[in-house]
């Protein structure tokens, strides 16, 4: 598999604030990676690195195997959506995706009409009469109606109903299905367990993990238990408090299973659940 | 030429307001000049003594009592002052709004070289000057026409020519300003186009400040220098185009190179 995106210690300063400091990861072509991270972590400041937005101070970016000075070239086999989408607001919806595509040098009528009718957007409609979720289907259009090789979405999703987020990873899904590699970055970690093959976690502008979903949620070997019907954590062994409820508890527990079964023999409890972390949970462990 | 057309699709309200706005206080300072011609006789000659006042306006030099001599103080006010307004904003804004307004992201992440944007975003001023100027000048001569009065045509056409020179000095120079601007600066705009303009008249009145004839363009446009010396003043003229090539070149690396606000 070729590496579709190369980002070597990469550094980039607002300032004296280092907004992203030596990160390194690679996006290899057909993945769904997810970059994941709270506000200010230093996501958009990558993504916009790899768009040629920003210069990097120090580092190497690589798109399709081209660097960054050439990210004029590149950018036309890219489909970016901002976290924000923002359009100039004298347009009217129809007239955006038609001068996205002019930019770009294609005509994309057909597609566009597809994408249209998916996102239920009115093309007749003024880009300043959008809500936040109209705006962003309308990113969404710009962004792949070319069919590109790479998608750059910042956030895809906010402001989507469920209905629509549903429509947007089948389409992921099925460009993925025809070659396509996508990067996003998300706050959404189930979407991001549900969707993407790998991730790279980062934190206050240094990556803390990168890899496949699987393995970031097994990293975690603790298992989570949820107990009903008490309200006190059991004596005798070790572990992690999480969270309770009125006639519940739970807790991450690493130890042996034997041990803990014949702990929770002794309680008066009504049902057990023994799951996997979700990756919610792993990413808290990464940002305590 | 996919922003060269936007722009000018984008701009064109604010271009025809400006250009219809200034066409009919022309018109109208035109159409009232054969009910002013008898009255501005007899005060000419207040008018060319108030002494520094006079040499600031060039009324010291030029006879109100004759259209173009009316023309070059009244109308040549107009079209400097409104006419570099114009110029100002259109320049000014040109680059600075894709920042200000959140769409430079949008614009800049399509395969469009930042070099191209800057190029169609130049045409853009450009042609929205050459045509603002071309209709305001064709106005003028026919509304002269329609009253029953006639203006040489070398002076009529050297002022008209001097103020279109001004205006792209003007927007080119703010064009410049416009790649270090990230919000806005509207307000920069006008006040450089007021400066140039007050620094002209400062310049007109002593010899100690003479030498900011160096730094207006209102200098070379002038109608008073250029009615009487029938000619534009070439030195200053090719002193103030550089300026404004130096601007652009200026504002081209630098946007070219820029990081781009989020």
């Amino acid at each position: 598999m070729k590496k579709v995106i190369v980002i070597k210690n990469l550094c980039k300063s607002y300032g004296k604030v280092k907004a992203v400091n030596d990160i390194s990861f690679d996006v290899m072509e057909g993945e769904i990676f997810a970059f994941i991270g709270p506000n200010g972590a230093g996501k958009s400041t990558t993504i916009r690195t790899l768009l040629g937005l920003i210069k990097a101070d120090k580092g190497e970016v690589r798109v399709m195997g081209l660097p960054f000075k050439k990210s004029k070239t590149y950018l036309k086999d890219i489909g970016y959506l901002p976290s924000e989408a923002i359009f100039y607001n004298n347009m009217r919806v129809g007239e955006v995706i038609t001068y996205s595509a002019k930019l770009r040098g294609v005509d994309c009528t057909d597609e566009a009409r597809r994408l249209c009718e998916i996102f239920e957007v009115d093309t007749k409609k003024r880009v300043d009469q959008l809500s936040l979720g109209n705006r962003k289907k309308l990113g969404i259009i710009c962004a792949m109606q070319h069919k590109p090789k790479l998608y750059i979405m910042d956030e895809p999703t906010s402001g989507l109903d469920p209905l629509m987020q549903k429509e947007f990873f089948k389409l992921i899904h099925s460009r993925q299905q025809e070659g396509a590699t996508v990067f996003l970055s998300s706050h959404v970690l189930s979407e991001v367990q549900n969707n993407c093959d790998k991730a790279a976690i980062i934190k206050e502008g240094k990556i803390v993990a990168v890899d496949s979903i699987e393995q970031l949620a097994k990293r975690n070997s603790a298992k989570k238990v949820t107990l009903r019907g008490v309200t006190d954590l059991p004596y005798g062994i070790e572990y992690t408090p999480d969270s309770e409820g009125e006639d519940w508890i739970s807790f991450f527990y690493n130890g042996e299973i034997k041990k803990l079964i014949s702990q929770l023999g002794r309680m008066k409890i009504t049902d057990l659940t023994i799951t996997e972390p979700d990756l919610e949970e792993v990413f808290m462990h990464y940002y305590k | 030429m996919v922003v060269l057309r936007k722009e000018l699709k984008k701009g064109a309200r604010g271009f025809i307001v400006w250009t219809l706005a200034i066409t009919f206080m022309l018109v109208v300072c035109i159409v009232i000049y054969p009910e002013m011609k008898g009255e501005i006789e007899g005060v000419q000659d207040i008018f060319s003594n108030m002494g520094a006042f006079s040499d600031a306006f060039g009324m010291n030099q030029l006879n109100f009592g004759t259209l173009i001599g009316y023309y070059g103080i009244e109308c040549g006010n107009t079209l400097g002052m409104g006419g570099g307004f114009f110029a100002a904003i259109i320049g000014i804004s040109i680059l600075s709004k894709e920042e200000k307004n959140r769409t430079a992201e949008f614009l800049l992440t399509h395969p469009i070289r930042r070099s191209r944007v800057i190029v169609e975003k130049l045409f853009a001023v450009l042609i929205q000057v050459v045509i603002f100027n071309l209709f305001v000048t064709a106005m003028g001569y026919l509304t002269i026409k329609i009253i029953g009065e006639s203006v040489p045509d070398k002076e009529f056409l050297l002022i008209h020519m001097g103020y279109f020179l001004l205006q792209l000095e003007i927007a080119l120079i703010c064009f410049g300003f416009s790649a270090f601007i990230k919000r806005g600066g509207v307000a920069i705009g006008v006040g450089f186009a007021t400066f140039m303009y007050f620094a002209n008249l400062l310049s007109n009145i002593t010899e100690k400040t003479e030498f900011l004839k160096y730094i207006t363009p209102f200098a070379y446009a002038d109608p008073a220098s250029i009615v009487s010396d029938r000619a534009l003043d070439v030195f200053l003229v090719t002193l103030g185009m550089c300026y404004a090539v130096l601007a652009v070149l200026i504002g081209f690396l630098r946007y070219s190179e820029k990081d781009i606000a989020s």
